[in-house]
């Protein structure tokens, strides 16, 4: 009888001992997060002024700023979310609802998920040799914007498809036995109802985009720029211009490797804050993400 | 074609009886106009889904091509056995193997870290943790996989790499060990949650079975549910091993960029990846063969992100069990 309770002793032991294990191991990541935000800050935190947000880069690390590269980031972004958004959805929406179970649907399927295994990089060398060189369409927003458009595609595809799982069989068959189109199905149904899943996939994907230096550094992004691209609008008419989609550019992450690189201490305290920047846009977009997921998964009650 | 002003399915126009001829026949001018923009919706939706398969043609196209130029030049034994890559100096080697080396030690490292501590944690948070626990841990635990990797590097050599030269001394600034260490931790996530769910999605039964066997939750976890998840938990490992192979700003930053035929993580190399950035920062003309070279660098990471994922796929297929 003694044995037994010894048995059961040990046991009880063996898990307790496991779990403080568990709980250390989760530490370990929740205080390595906690201490590159604290690192980050406080070394970034002293450089956060107006005058960073608004200078150009500059030789002295004083009076350098982030103007160029924030700017180039909401630029590339833009021309990301116009390129992958319409794409990615329109690609989920026919995987969903359309295809037929054949060869070809299961090549699409297998190369999406294939594609989301590709390493960044080598978006940025297929960009450089596709679009760069062979359409010799030289290294510019647009070019940069579409390498990103390109590397978050799957995510896009994916969340995409998923949103539309979630959404019964009986709203399509209700819509259908109403004498709908399938195009009528989708527009006025499956794309508003799954919407709530969609953006919180579309920000995900962005806000991943947005962190992504090395496909931008390969295609040849500049490490230093002192202008702003030309304004998108014009006080004559057509009042809108597209010339900044030709304009050279550097991204935010760009100008922190730049400024974290150098033997300069006072450059890797630039380094510091931007790199606040670009974690506080993206610790919000992800927040935002995880707020509509959680608002659409109250809401709907199917 | 006022005569049946809303039906556009077929299968409502010929319910209606009003209608004698079959609609097939004569289809209204409205309907043929539907039944075109249908279609014409439908290849646009198509040409969409497919533009990820002209992605991938382009990558492979682009790499085959460029790098064909380069192995004109190359000899492929000359690329896979010569021990030096230096092949922007007036004398070039191109030995490719001290990047493969350098990409292969920060590999291990940062597996060496991360999955023990992922496996560890996917256990705790499927079979320990009460649930409000794992419903906050989990998704703190995945903002680590947000953080862009370009800060990673700037946290690897201001803060990690001076915090392990205490530990180990005469450590360089720029090493593979800090590089390896928090790429690991950056990886953690990606082991931790697809290990979870795995883990979670293994029937209760076969955890009562044990339990009534008189095993405790550790046993439980070790000898039931960890074989019984391992094809998702092999997937996590695979996701993890390609993440660490293409990770490029945390090596680029941390590591150093000299090409070093090394195994000792202590030491600074250039990976493969650190490589393509550090040409694609100097002004190279199109068509040199340091371009070239840059091509073939990542036609060998392609070649060797391609391989895990096969073999992960083997393995998945291996250890699939059915409930």
């Amino acid at each position: 009888m003694s044995d037994f309770k010894a048995i059961i002793a040990k046991r009880k032991r063996q898990d307790f001992l496991f779990n403080i294990l568990g709980i250390i191991c989760t530490l370990v990541g929740i205080l390595t997060l906690a201490a590159l935000l604290v690192d980050l800050f406080m070394d970034g935190a002293t450089r956060l002024n107006w005058t960073f947000l608004t200078s150009f880069p500059s030789r002295f690390a004083e009076r350098a700023g982030i103007l160029s590269s924030w700017v180039g980031t909401l630029l590339i972004m833009l021309v990301t979310a116009f390129a992958a958004v319409p794409l990615g959805v329109s690609a989920g929406i026919y995987l969903e609802e359309y295809a037929r179970r054949n060869w070809l649907t299961n090549l699409i399927e297998i190369n999406i998920a294939n594609l989301a295994g590709v390493p960044s990089i080598i978006y940025g060398l297929m960009a450089l040799g596709l679009l760069v060189y062979q359409f010799r369409l030289g290294t510019n927003v647009l070019t940069g914007g579409l390498t990103l458009a390109f590397l978050i595609l799957p995510i896009v595809i994916v969340a995409t498809r998923e949103a539309l799982r979630t959404i019964p069989q009986g709203i399509r068959e209700a819509a259908y036995a109403l004498g709908s189109t399938k195009w009528q199905v989708v527009r006025h149904h499956l794309l508003p109802y799954s919407l709530g899943g969609t953006m919180t996939g579309i920000i995900i994907a962005l806000s991943r985009a947005i962190g992504e230096t090395a496909p931008l550094i390969t295609i040849g992004a500049l490490t230093f720029i002192a202008f702003l691209p030309p304004p998108p609008i014009k006080p004559q008419p057509p009042f809108v211009s597209l010339e900044w989609l030709w304009s050279p550019f550097s991204v935010l992450p760009i100008q922190m490797f730049n400024w974290v690189s150098r033997p300069d201490q006072d450059f890797v305290l630039n380094a510091a804050g931007a790199g606040l920047v670009l974690i506080v846009v993206t610790l919000l977009l992800n927040a935002v993400a995880i707020m509509i997921r959680y608002r659409v998964r109250k809401r709907i009650k199917w | 074609m006022d005569e049946i002003p809303n039906l556009q399915h077929p299968v409502a126009a010929a319910a209606d009886l009003s209608v004698n001829q079959p609609p097939s026949e004569t289809p209204t001018a409205r309907r043929r106009l539907s039944r075109i923009k249908e279609r014409f919706i439908e290849a646009l939706l198509f040409l969409a889904a497919f533009s990820s398969v002209a992605i991938t043609l382009g990558i492979v196209g682009i790499l085959v091509y460029e790098s064909s130029t380069f192995f004109a030049h190359v000899p492929l034994k000359e690329f896979l056995t010569a021990p030096l890559w230096t092949p922007l100096f007036a004398s070039p080697r191109f030995g490719i193997m001290p990047l493969v080396l350098g990409t292969l030690v920060t590999t291990a490292v940062a597996l060496a870290v991360a999955l023990p501590i992922g496996t560890i944690v996917a256990i705790y948070l499927s079979e320990f943790a009460p649930p409000t626990v794992r419903e906050i841990i989990k998704p703190a635990l995945e903002l680590l996989s947000a953080v862009p990797t370009v800060v990673y590097g700037y946290f690897a050599l201001q803060f990690m790499s001076p915090l392990l030269q205490k530990l180990i001394p005469g450590l360089p600034t720029f090493n593979m060990l800090s590089a390896g260490v928090v790429m690991g931790i950056m990886i953690i996530p990606y082991v931790s949650s697809l290990s979870e769910d795995a883990m979670r999605a293994v029937p209760m039964s076969l955890r009562e079975g044990a339990y009534a066997m008189g095993a405790n939750r550790i046993i439980t976890a070790i000898k039931v549910v960890y074989p019984a998840a391992l094809s998702g938990i092999v997937a996590s490992y695979i996701l993890a091993i390609s993440r660490a192979i293409g990770e490029t700003m945390i090596v680029a930053i941390a590591a150093g960029m000299q090409p070093n035929l090394t195994i000792d993580p202590r030491e600074p190399a250039a990976t493969i990846t650190a490589f393509i950035v550090q040409v694609s920062l100097g002004d190279l003309p199109h068509g040199s063969i340091g371009y070239q070279s840059i091509f073939a660098a990542g036609v060998t990471l392609f070649i060797m992100t391609l391989l895990f994922n096969i073999l992960g796929y083997i393995l998945r297929k291996r250890f699939r069990e059915v409930y």
